[in-house]
């Protein structure tokens, strides 16, 4: 999918939920929502994908970011939407650059389980921590909009926009930074890297930079979820996060940035409907829906699309 | 005296973690799966030991032979279990990716967590008297239920079992030759399929093991096998994914790291196990038992 019609199809998206939202019931708009700041973190899930890496621990910046989000409302009272997801991505951005130097070095299952160790690290940090309310978390500020504050019949729609707007903006830029001589590296490098290499090009540097990227895409989308439910704990570092994240990813498969967010709203729809006809195997549900994506749709979701047009 | 203290309980978190993480490695070693189940049968094992052994006693049968219940109960439930699992579902998966398996697991392990619900309900069970039947012992003025010295005699019977198997049995030998290359060996007439499907049932029967003899010492609930895997992951990943002295080494450093935690700061007891996960991985990126793997150009 070309970068117009990513923008044509995000917008149209966007229109359609700025008309329909005033008419549907909040708990829509909060799931709607919450499956767009989960598609932040799986959009960056996505990048690693292509270059054929896996992370058992992206859990770690987006819960980085919630509680840098909603931090910044505990500590010194800001509650403005766009501070709070700008300090959710900066912060994620930071531990990601930070983390990557290491991170970049490593492949195949082993990255995938040193993300885990480091996600697990700062859940365990979380959990003892009385300041930041251990196991229990805290709440989040009410959000405002510039000095706006909404009642609490409108600050669900608010949010919605918002979220709208920076998952547009997000999948158009990585739609353009896939399009760069580093994007096109990463499927070679899930390839054949050392052929990479031979080529002149440097491996290390493209997953450090995807691995920053996708750490400020997780950690807006924590800010995001942070900000929405209203309250963050530890359990948002947990493994089974993690767990979801990759899930969502394989349901949404890589064919096109727009994929992470179908994926997010498939995902969330699975799991309110069976949680709501089954409470007690909700679980088993979605462990079908998994297995029969990886034996079935072994590129998500998505490639029901392109497969039919390519027909 | 709090080094007594400290040194008791490395001896038998250590142990506990060595039972609870050897399994994956095994099954890492032979399949190359990371296997997520493991902590399904984790949990399986303790519900169907709590279960069994709690109906064993209520009936009135003689108390000591509840140890026999527990492993018994273990054994079943994986005999059952794993080969419909292997033969079932997973050895359609082997063509695929290693990370791609992994998921599999993984959407089994959510699968198998209803299932235990299904079955067992979502109310705690208790079966403390294997536990407290077997009295106390003083080391150093410190009490210690004898029951613990069970749990580091089955460790030491399971790292003695499977050293002796690989080792010493033409079983064990045919074993390392799969492990070293299955196609070749399949091509010198060893019968790859069921060496897989056995060692899966064996890595799952230990994790049950550790399940059905943990039992005792805690609420079975809901979600027992989550925490599981992670802590098992840690112990395995350290010592090298696949390696067996690998397994103990690295149950032995994270046991003895957590005992030296909860005595001296306790607040870092969580998080120093995956601090050291990542230090080793950071130092030793395939873990401190591994051999170096061949590129591919």
């Amino acid at each position: 999918m070309s970068g117009g019609r990513v923008g044509l199809v995000a917008g149209i998206a966007c229109a359609a939920a700025v008309v329909a939202g005033p008419f549907l019931p909040p708990w829509a708009l909060f799931l709607v929502t919450i499956a767009l700041g989960k598609g932040l973190v799986v959009l960056g899930l996505m990048l690693f994908l292509r270059a054929g890496l896996v992370s058992f621990g992206q859990a770690l910046f987006y819960c980085l970011g919630a509680y840098a989000g909603g931090g910044i409302g505990r500590f010194f009272g800001i509650s403005d939407i766009f501070l709070v997801l700008a300090a959710g991505g900066l912060v994620g951005g930071l531990v990601g650059w930070l983390l990557g130097f290491l991170l970049a070095r490593y492949r195949a299952i082993f990255f995938g389980l040193l993300s885990l160790a480091m996600s697990m690290i700062l859940y365990g940090v979380l959990v003892k921590n009385e300041a930041l309310g251990s196991t229990d978390g805290f709440n989040v500020l009410h959000s405002t909009f510039l000095g706006w504050r909404p009642s609490n019949e409108w600050v669900r729609y608010a949010t919605l926009l918002v979220a709208l707007g920076t998952c547009a903006a997000a999948a158009l830029l990585v739609e353009r930074l896939l399009r760069t001589p580093l994007g096109r590296l990463l499927p070679a490098l899930k390839d054949n890297e050392i052929r990479v290499e031979y080529m002149g090009a440097s491996a290390r540097r493209a997953i450090h930079v995807i691995y920053v990227v996708a750490a400020v895409l997780a950690g807006i989308g924590g800010a995001l979820v942070g900000a929405t439910v209203g309250h963050i704990d530890p359990e948002m570092a947990f493994w089974t996060m993690s767990g979801e994240f990759i899930f969502i990813a394989i349901l949404a498969g890589t064919g096109s940035v727009l994929a992470p967010f179908l994926g997010a709203i498939v995902f969330g729809a699975i799991h309110t409907v069976a949680f709501d006809l089954s409470p007690n195997t909700w679980q088993m549900s979605l462990g079908i829906a998994l297995l029969l994506v990886i034996v079935f749709l072994p590129e998500g979701v998505w490639s029901l699309f392109t497969r039919r047009r390519g027909a | 005296m709090q080094l007594v203290a400290v040194l008791m309980d490395g001896i038998i978190y250590s142990s506990w973690l060595f039972l609870a993480a050897v399994g994956l490695t095994l099954i890492y070693g032979v399949m190359k799966i990371v296997n997520v189940t493991h902590g399904s049968f984790y949990a399986l094992g303790a519900y169907a030991a709590a279960s069994l052994a709690g109906a064993w006693i209520a009936k009135g049968y003689p108390p000591m032979l509840s140890y026999a219940v527990l492993v018994g109960a273990a054994l079943l439930v994986t005999v059952v279990a794993a080969p419909l699992l292997e033969r079932g579902l997973l050895r359609f998966m082997y063509a695929k990716d290693e990370v791609v398996i992994m998921l599999a697991t993984y959407a089994l392990f959510l699968v198998l967590e209803d299932v235990i619900k299904l079955i067992w309900g979502v109310d705690p069970y208790f079966i403390a008297e294997p536990y407290g039947m077997m009295g106390s012992f003083e080391v150093g003025g410190l009490t210690y239920p004898t029951y613990n010295l069970v749990i580091v005699g089955a460790a030491l019977a399971a790292a003695a079992g499977i050293a002796w198997v690989l080792q010493k049995t033409r079983v064990g030998r045919l074993l390392i030759t799969v492990i070293h290359d299955p196609e070749v060996s399949r091509a010198m007439g060893v019968n790859v399929d069921r060496f897989f499907l056995v060692t899966f049932t064996c890595g799952s029967a230990l994790a049950a093991l550790a399940g059905a003899l943990t039992a005792p010492t805690v609420s079975v609930v809901p979600g027992l096998g989550v925490d599981i895997i992670v802590l098992s992951f840690a112990v395995v990943v350290i010592g090298g994914l696949g390696s067996l002295p690998g397994a103990a080494l690295g149950a032995v450093i994270v046991g003895t790291v957590r005992s030296v935690s909860v005595h001296y700061a306790p607040q870092f007891e969580l998080f120093i196990i995956y601090a050291v996960m990542a230090a080793v991985l950071a130092f030793r990126p395939r873990g401190l038992f591994s051999a170096p793997e061949a590129r591919k150009i």
